[in-house]
């Protein structure tokens, strides 16, 4: 049993469908990478994992529930969602420690204590054990986005969703970030919206490259970077590869 | 002294009854469906639109023609009330619109409730970032309390009437009322001085505005 499964995911916002049939699974442990153009329902899709956008037609089954039906609670499925937005979405009141506790503390009805000793110990795995107590606007960019990641993992998710998590970062900070990510690789599930072909080619399993609202294809990093199916990707790989300085040749 | 007291309790019930109430009618103009977002419009609109005169005599003998009896300082705190509440919706309403909308779509991945959600995430910000607009709200109500005495509430603006309409002490008018002006500042000063360090003490780190130069 899959630990993720997307069957047939439909969306349109209006007229405009966004998402034109979208179906692949993950595997408990399995880190997977989803590229594409801008536009092509990457982020959208993650929406619709989640429940924040339900899909319009389609299903998504989490370790073996359909979590598009109506009937299910939707806190209790998202408390196993992990989410990490590419604009950070800190609690700007809470600091770093609180924003961590939070979710353990309010929606896991943990004692107070508890949700703080656990909250420090995902502080202390992203490596930010000392800026606990300062405030999001006191952090660098690679600091908050690692908070990010310690309020997702304390949930004790079953898959963790990043959606371009580096995007708003410098160059410079993006690096602790997919430092973290790939500490967790193997560990968590992870499905990845992001451009960074570094991390997508070293710790992906599967490379998922969608554009206008399908799967184009998937497969291996190695397989779809030497010799991908389609021209389409090949393209935009070798485009992306260029433009982040990776040596597609390499 | 009895006139500060009720000066004091007018102050005080009224702008509790209008902050909580002023909460629900932001929360509910700004996340509510349509009837209700409408209905809270044009409460707004009425409130902040009669004067406060008028709202004292609506509710006290207004309501006291069809037969709902009210107290005259009873009336007075529903009636500041009902004003101040469409005065700090539209305080809450603004601080709620500057809180990223990402914040909420945080909680809620979190697991929050809609509801979980305001209340942890929403209100502990809008109410810091609304004290400087709320402390204005504060001396806008205490001096407002003063017209209250057109109900005969023996606020401290009535009672220090019925001392300089005393024979012996009308040569003392002058310092009478000058007295009763002080202490409206004092207290305004005081409060002010307790709020700014209520405000310094919450504030969200990083967020102060500040130009060095």
């Amino acid at each position: 049993m899959s630990m993720l499964e997307l069957k047939n995911i439909h969306k349109k916002y209006g007229s405009n469908e966004i998402l034109k049939g979208v179906t692949f699974s993950l595997e408990k442990g399995e880190t997977k990478v989803i590229i594409g153009p801008s536009g092509t329902g990457k982020s959208t899709l993650l929406r619709c994992i989640n429940q924040l956008h339900p899909p319009d037609k389609g299903e998504v089954w989490l370790d073996g529930e359909e979590i598009t039906n109506k009937n299910i609670n939707i806190n209790r499925i998202r408390q196993k969602i992990g989410f990490v937005f590419q604009d950070f979405n800190l609690f700007n009141h809470l600091t770093a420690l609180q924003n961590v506790s939070i979710g353990l503390e309010k929606v896991k009805k943990m004692e107070k204590e508890e949700a703080k000793k656990r909250a420090m110990q995902e502080l202390r795995r992203v490596g930010l054990e000392n800026q606990a107590e300062q405030y999001p606007a006191e952090l660098s960019g690679g600091q908050k986005q690692r908070v990010g990641i310690a309020r997702a993992l304390a949930m004790d998710p079953m898959i963790i969703l990043f959606d371009e998590p580096t995007s708003a970062l410098d160059p410079e900070l993006i690096g602790e970030v997919l430092e973290v990510m790939q500490g967790l690789a193997g560990k968590v599930t992870m499905l990845c919206v992001t451009h960074e072909m570094g991390f997508a080619r070293n710790v992906a399993d599967e490379i998922i490259f969608m554009e206008e609202g399908y799967v184009l294809e998937a497969g291996p990093p190695m397989k779809m970077f030497k010799n991908p199916d389609h021209k389409r990707t090949g393209e935009f790989l070798g485009k992306i590869a260029t433009l982040y300085g990776e040596n597609k040749e390499e | 002294m009895g006139g500060l007291l009720n000066t004091i309790l007018l102050t005080f019930f009224s702008l509790i009854i209008a902050t909580v109430f002023g909460m629900l009618l932001a929360m509910g103009r700004v996340y509510g469906k349509a009837p209700l977002t409408t209905i809270i419009y044009v409460y707004e609109k009425i409130f902040r639109g009669v004067p406060l005169l008028v709202i004292f005599f609506l509710v006290y003998l207004g309501l006291g023609q069809i037969g709902i009896n009210l107290l005259p300082f009873t009336a007075a705190i529903i009636g500041l009330a009902l004003r101040s509440s469409a005065y700090q919706a539209q305080i809450f309403r603004s601080a709620i619109n500057s809180i990223p909308e990402g914040q909420n779509i945080a909680a809620r991945t979190l697991g929050m409730t809609k509801i979980q959600s305001i209340i942890h995430i929403m209100i502990p910000q809008v109410l810091r970032l609304s004290i400087p607009s709320w402390s204005n709200e504060f001396t806008i109500v205490l001096k407002d309390t003063s017209i209250a005495l057109a109900l005969g509430v023996p606020e401290l603006l009535r009672v220090a009437g019925q001392i300089y309409a005393i024979p012996n002490y009308f040569d003392y008018i002058l310092p009478i009322l000058l007295v009763v002006a002080i202490i409206y500042f004092i207290i305004v000063i005081l409060v002010n001085k307790i709020l700014g360090y209520i405000e310094k003490k919450y504030k969200m780190a990083g967020f102060e505005v500040s130009v060095e130069r």
